[in-house]
């Protein structure tokens, strides 16, 4: 049986090559990403902004948005947003944060509920009140930092400080270009796209890891190969299990966003962009040749030597004999 | 790597199957489990999201707290000086009640009396308890208490355990289904309701006080004098709750819902309106007697929350200590509110400071999105593998299917919460769980191109993978225990699954993998590695 192959086998493809570009391209699209948070900025949920969430599914055929904006807007409740979400007749409104402390939130929940009456079925509403989403920004962005934090410590007890380094700003990058993309998407960032922030941190930092992984055993095998030469034969090498399991995971992705419904879709659109085309990116062209640039094998000669290939063990087990017993 | 002893062999198929089987009552319908006994019987609790109901979060109101424990301060300062005949005039200065002594030289025993009031407030070791009043000798025979912080926070503590009690009482009254009541922080109480029709009414209900006082209506001056001028120093002006009127009331209390013993809805005799009949305890019928017996033909007040709900005319003597109030009621008005009474007053202000209600029809959608997804998802990825890897493919699926299921009985085991977040969670651990697989099946087929017999690969490609697959693991592990600690709801949900998945992956790959291969090496002693 013929198995799929998806990345031949010896593949010898110069990623570090592209650091040239990479590097810079990185920085431009990181500067980019910044100053897109500042504008238009994220599209804060109700979770950090405070306020009113209602999402009402018209019992009458699809629902009249622009009766319903006039409805609602005669209501005098300040910053009223509609849209349709999913199916044409779900509506989701949202009301920004009223004046007057928790109270005043519930009072404007009252008033939409008398001014739409009967005609729709309240699926979900919720409101947040000033201090608890006060809290959850709070929460959440000391959250974000601790994991960075503690992902920093940990990788600098199991690898040397440059790998540590380089790994955190690899994947500091993945986070800031994906707080750009919902920037310019403007997709709702709620507790759930912190969700998806941190999953792609943790993700991505696996892939890293994978790499990082390969790259030390091969510093320590191949003690004088130049560093482009072993950071390219590491990628390489990792290359064809990169490229799988980023299917797979894709493929898990992709059935969310088709089918899991609006309730998870910023979630899922997130956690794509963020794991599929930022974490490979960052972990072969970034976080790798970045290990150059922190130092790492320094006392190597810049140019490539006859290195003597060291031969691997053909230990002679002949046929049919019992596996051999190891202690573990 | 590939060598398994008979005892590890037994030891993780069994703990692998028990773990699964916790899983079993979730897919079992309700008669059957029933009848198993109580450990089996753990489940996974569907997340509010996925069920339909309410998740309210309550906060005490400080200022309230305060204001309760300084009036309860001054009156005790009243009471002392009082019993003890020192003549003073006491009032009440923001956080301090200021006593002015009549005789200064009175100071000393004064002070000492005093003291009597300042409890300690039990320290944590001994680490410097604090006392519950700060007492200041300011000369000139004054004299200022203050309640302290200390005082403040406990105060605070009580009133969320009471307040949690009267929750509790109120929630089950409504006749819901397996209501969680529960305390966050320092002043914050969590309901979360599941499968709730109705949940603006459990809203009205939580958000009302509920105090109930009697008090006599004051005729010595119209209401709308006294709002011209100023009501007398022992009165107040209230408005009717329903007529929004102004009503000159007595300050004082002369029985309060504290003395009820039931309250239930019911209907006027004559005019079939809405009405609540009450009965009062011992103490309370006595107390109601003597006031009707002083007042006949005199209106007396019935105070909700500082609304007038009704200003009836005392006719009677009432002895027997029942009664009925009327007030415009609806049928569900009077029944809520012979709810609120029977459950009793709660001690402070409660405020909502976050609503998140979910109805029942998105509560099933979801659902059924979530397995949808669910299906999907491990379809495409059980294919792939089996495109990409052949028989070693079949390995990691059934590895992955035992992961999962794992996941299911520790959820299980664990009664946690699935939300949809956590649902998605699942499907993400199964993309991410193939990710051990194929990180060693990668290294098997290394192995084998640079030249190793297969067994030797097998194990080389086992060895040198595992450090890695536990490396990395690990990172996404921190990320799902953060998100543990810093979310709620729906988002903690997702980092269960997560976290739970992670550890379940690092459990299989070394585990189950290695063991279905290493069998597969035993049976078949291959010639070469099919990958």
């Amino acid at each position: 049986m013929r198995l799929l192959r998806i990345v031949p086998d010896d593949t010898k493809f110069d990623f570090m090559r592209f650091r040239r570009i990479s590097f810079p391209m990185s920085a431009l699209l990181s500067i980019f990403a910044i100053h897109l948070y500042f504008s238009p900025g994220l599209n804060l949920g109700i979770d950090f902004r405070g306020g009113t969430l209602i999402e009402v599914q018209s019992k009458t055929g699809p629902a009249d948005l622009a009766k319903m904006r006039a409805t609602l807007g005669g209501l005098n409740l300040g910053d009223v947003q509609l849209q349709q979400f999913g199916a044409d007749t779900d509506v989701l409104i949202r009301i920004g944060e009223q004046p007057g402390g928790d109270e005043a939130q519930r009072a404007a929940v009252a008033k939409v509920r008398d001014a739409l009456g009967d005609n729709v079925e309240y699926r979900r509403v919720e409101v947040v009140g000033p201090r608890v989403s006060g809290e959850l920004l709070t929460y959440g962005t000391i959250g974000i930092m601790f994991a960075i934090g503690c992902i920093l410590l940990y990788l600098w007890f199991r690898f040397e400080w440059q790998f540590a380094l380089g790994a955190m700003i690899a994947n500091v990058h993945d986070l800031v270009l994906t707080v750009g993309f919902m920037s310019i998407t403007q997709i709702d960032f709620d507790l759930t796209s912190i969700a998806a922030l941190l999953t792609i941190l943790g993700y991505s930092l696996n892939d890293t890891v994978v790499i990082y992984d390969r790259i030390r055993e091969n510093l320590r095998r191949y003690k004088r190969m130049p560093m482009p030469d072993l950071l390219n034969s590491s990628v390489n090498s990792t290359l064809s299990r990169s490229i799988i399991t980023h299917v797979t995971v894709t493929l898990a992705l992709l059935a969310l966003l088709l089918f899991g419904g609006q309730a998870i879709h910023s979630f899922t659109a997130t956690m794509m962009f963020g794991v599929v085309l930022v974490g490979t990116y960052t972990s072969v062209f970034i976080a790798s040749p970045i290990l150059i640039y922190l130092g790492v094998g320094t006392s190597r000669l810049a140019t490539s030597e006859p290195e003597p290939e060291p031969t691997p063990e053909r230990a002679a087990v002949p046929r049919g004999a019992a596996v051999p017993r190891r202690a573990r | 790597m590939l060598f398994f002893s008979r005892w590890k062999v037994l030891a993780i198929l069994l703990t692998a199957f028990v773990v699964c089987l916790f899983a079993l009552p979730n897919f079992m319908p309700e008669s059957v489990v029933q009848h198993w006994p109580k450990w089996a019987q753990r489940h996974i609790v569907l997340g509010l999201d996925l069920q339909g109901g309410s998740h309210i979060l309550l906060q005490v109101d400080a200022n309230d707290v305060r204001r309760q424990k300084i009036a309860q301060l001054r009156d005790d300062v009243r009471r002392v000086l009082r019993d003890a005949r020192m003549a003073n005039t006491n009032t009440v200065r923001g956080d301090t009640v200021e006593v002015r002594l009549r005789d200064p030289n009175e100071t000393p025993q004064a002070l000492a009396k005093l003291r009597e009031l300042s409890q300690p407030i039990g320290g944590v070791l001994g680490t410097g308890s604090s006392r519950s009043v700060d007492i200041v000798d300011a000369g000139g025979g004054v004299i200022r208490l203050t309640v302290t912080e200390a005082a403040m926070l406990e105060r605070t503590s009580q009133t969320i355990e009471q307040s949690i009690q009267i929750i509790e009482h109120r929630v089950n009254d409504l006749g819901t289904v397996e209501p969680t009541i529960q305390r966050q922080g320092t002043d914050r109480i969590l309901v979360q309701v599941p499968g709730l029709q109705d949940p603006k009414r459990l809203i009205d209900i939580l958000g009302k006080t509920a105090r109930l006082d009697f008090r006599m209506v004051d005729q010595s001056m119209t209401p709308e004098q006294a709002l011209q001028t100023r009501p007398p120093p022992e009165s107040e002006i209230l408005y009717g709750q329903k007529d929004k009127q102004p009503y000159l009331v007595e300050k004082q209390v002369l029985v309060s819902g504290a003395d009820l013993a039931n309250a239930q809805p019911g209907f006027d005799q004559r005019t079939n309106e809405p009405i609540v009949s009450f009965r009062f305890n011992g103490a309370g019928a006595t107390k109601f007697g003597r006031v009707t017996t002083e007042n006949v033909g005199k209106p007396f007040a019935i105070v909700l929350d500082n609304e007038v709900i009704s200003a009836p005319v005392i006719r009677e003597p009432i002895t027997g200590g029942s009664g009925q109030i009327s007030g415009n009621f609806t049928v569900e008005g009077a029944t809520d509110l012979a709810l609120l009474l029977r459950a009793g007053a709660l001690p402070a202000k409660l405020t909502i400071v976050e609503e998140r209600t979910v109805g029942p029809g998105l509560g099933q959608d979801s659902i059924e999105k979530g397995k949808l997804a669910s299906y999907v998802g491990s379809l495409m990825v059980v294919v792939f593998m089996l495109a990409t890897y052949g028989l070693f493919g079949l390995f990691a699926n059934i590895a992955v299917a035992v992961n999962v299921a794992m996941i299911f009985g520790l959820l299980s085991l664990l009664g946690a919460t699935l939300t949809l977040p956590g649902i998605a969670g699942i499907v993400l651990t199964v993309g991410i769980a193939v990710d051990s697989n194929v990180l060693i099946y990668e290294r098997i087929r290394e192995e084998v191109r640079a030249g190793r017999t297969p067994i030797t690969a097998i194990d080389a490609g086992f060895t040198r993978a595992l450090a890695t697959i536990l490396d990395s693991n690990i990172t996404t592990f921190i990320a799902a225990l953060v998100l543990f600690f810093i979310g709620t709801g729906a988002v903690r949900g997702f980092a269960i699954t997560l976290g739970l998945g992670i550890l379940t992956t690092v459990f299989t790959a070394f585990t189950l993998t290695r063991l279905i291969v290493a069998w597969w090496v035993r049976q078949w002693r291959p010639q070469r590695v099919p990958i």
